[in-house]
């Protein structure tokens, strides 16, 4: 794709973004779990996941820090386009997107507050394949365990302890997503 | 009958997305409130214009949507709120919590399991559990971050105290992951148990109070009690006189002036199901 080129991302959002919150609230509902999240023209490197991701939950009101190899001019692009939503660092973003190595550190992101935990950004981890393998994971809406091919154990640690506060996690690959939310332990 | 005039779901796509970041959020923080810009619906508050914005945000085209007022899905509310969201969202509406995708609820949980393929989505008046021990807003987001409940427990004790019995029936108090308290609505304190580890997404919208809320699937869910007053899911000790069920929860109804009642199930799918089998 060219950098000038603007793809529209939702040809009919409404029903579009409806579809896929679906699969965002219920990979956030049940963290671990694989779920299917495509259906859009996403600009390199962005996943379709990723995408869809962005499209659906962004717009002018969520500061989005684009992060390492995600930060090209396509992407640039095709957010501010597509959402509306301003580009900012990581400190005041409240999403993130890119590679885990450039997403690091974690804790220059807003973690939320004691009173307002929910103030805390999310974190579109961009991954080369996601699968039901590695690290177990248990918590709120998962059922005994699950395994995850999640990022960096430590750091899911280290989050979790920070908990009510603390940084979710959406991992996408192609167009697969699953979900990590902060209330996730790792076993 | 479709108002093509509105968007998919009535409320505006920036509205939708700024409802779904807080569903995410509260999903990510079980039994925490979230704070959302609620709308102001063509419905009066107390109509249950929270649940109508939540259900709004999560329905899709291919949903089936069955919406229910203290069990029922013939009342006032439950029809007036099927019937918007037949007009502005176009999906198919059934009266079978079986067949249900998304339900959404007044006051009761369905007497029928429900699956991993179902949202229930609650209708909230007064989401903060807190509200009648500490008016202040202030007060309360302080101690739900300390997690300061004694009051809470206090509460409870007076109950038992004055009554010999813990006396609230409804909207009973409940603590989620061992971290929040929260208010499960005015649901009978009967529905409890099933707030716990079930396999549907559990959503809570309080449009007045503009909270958003929520309980992922099989999470813990404990009624708040003591050990020597463990909590009791109580119900009418009758059986429904329509059906005959002994497990479900009851209405009692007043059906002449002689002080004549009787005992029928308030799950009005539940019961009719159960006729019709019985036939």
């Amino acid at each position: 794709m060219s950098d000038t080129a603007l793809t529209i991302g939702f040809t009919d959002p409404p029903r579009q973004a409806a579809r896929a919150f679906r699969v965002l609230l219920n990979a956030m509902a049940r963290p671990g779990r694989l779920y299917t999240l495509e259906g859009t023209d996403a600009p390199l490197p962005l996943s379709e996941a990723a995408a869809l991701t962005l499209l659906t939950l962004c717009d002018p009101e969520t500061p989005v820090f684009l992060a390492g190899t995600a930060d090209t001019p396509a992407v640039r692009n095709w957010l501010t386009f597509n959402t509306g939503a301003p580009l900012t660092g990581p400190e005041h973003c409240a999403f993130a997107v890119g590679r885990w190595d450039a997403l690091l550190p974690l804790d220059r992101y807003p973690l939320g507050t004691d009173q307002y935990p929910d103030r805390s950004a999310t974190l579109i981890v961009e991954m080369d394949a996601l699968s039901n393998t590695g690290t177990t994971l248990a918590g709120p809406g998962i059922d005994g365990t699950v395994a995850l091919s999640v990022p960096d154990t430590a750091a899911l640690t280290a989050n979790r302890r920070l908990f009510p506060r603390g940084l979710d996690m959406i991992l996408t690959a192609g167009g697969t997503v699953a979900g990590l939310p902060r209330s996730v332990r790792v076993l | 009958m479709t108002e093509t005039a509105y968007n998919f779901a009535y409320l505006d796509e920036q509205t939708k997305r700024m409802i779904r970041r807080a569903l995410l959020k509260g999903l990510a923080i079980p039994g925490y409130q979230v704070p959302f810009a609620s709308r102001e619906m063509p419905m009066p508050y107390g109509w249950g214009t929270g649940g109508v914005q939540v259900t709004a945000a999560c329905l899709t085209p291919e949903d089936r949507l069955k919406v229910i007022d203290q069990g029922a899905d013939d009342t006032t509310n439950a029809v007036s709120i099927r019937s918007f969201f037949q007009r502005t969202a176009e999906v198919e509406t059934t009266e079978a919590t079986a067949d249900a995708t998304v339900i959404q609820t007044r006051h009761r949980i369905p007497e029928h399991p429900l699956t991993e393929d179902q949202i229930l989505v609650y209708q909230v008046p007064i989401p903060e559990p807190l509200r009648f021990l500490e008016p202040s807003e202030v007060e309360t987001r302080k101690m739900h971050a300390l997690e300061d409940y004694g009051l809470m427990h206090v509460k409870l004790y007076e109950d038992i105290a004055r009554h010999g019995t813990i006396a609230t029936s409804y909207a009973y108090p409940v603590k989620v992951e061992d971290r929040y308290v929260m208010d499960p609505s005015p649901i009978p304190k009967f529905d409890n148990p099933k707030l716990s580890d079930s396999p549907a997404i559990q959503l809570f919208g309080a449009g007045r109070e503009q909270r958003i809320y929520a309980i992922p699937p099989y999470t813990q869910v404990v009624s708040l009690d003591f050990e020597d007053h463990p909590f009791d899911p109580s119900k009418a000790d009758h059986p429904c006189a329509l059906c005959g069920a002994t497990t479900s929860y009851l209405d009692e109804v007043i059906v002449d002036d002689e002080g004549g009642r009787m005992f029928v199930c308030s799950d009005t799918d539940f019961c009719a199901t159960r006729r019709g089998e019985a036939a």
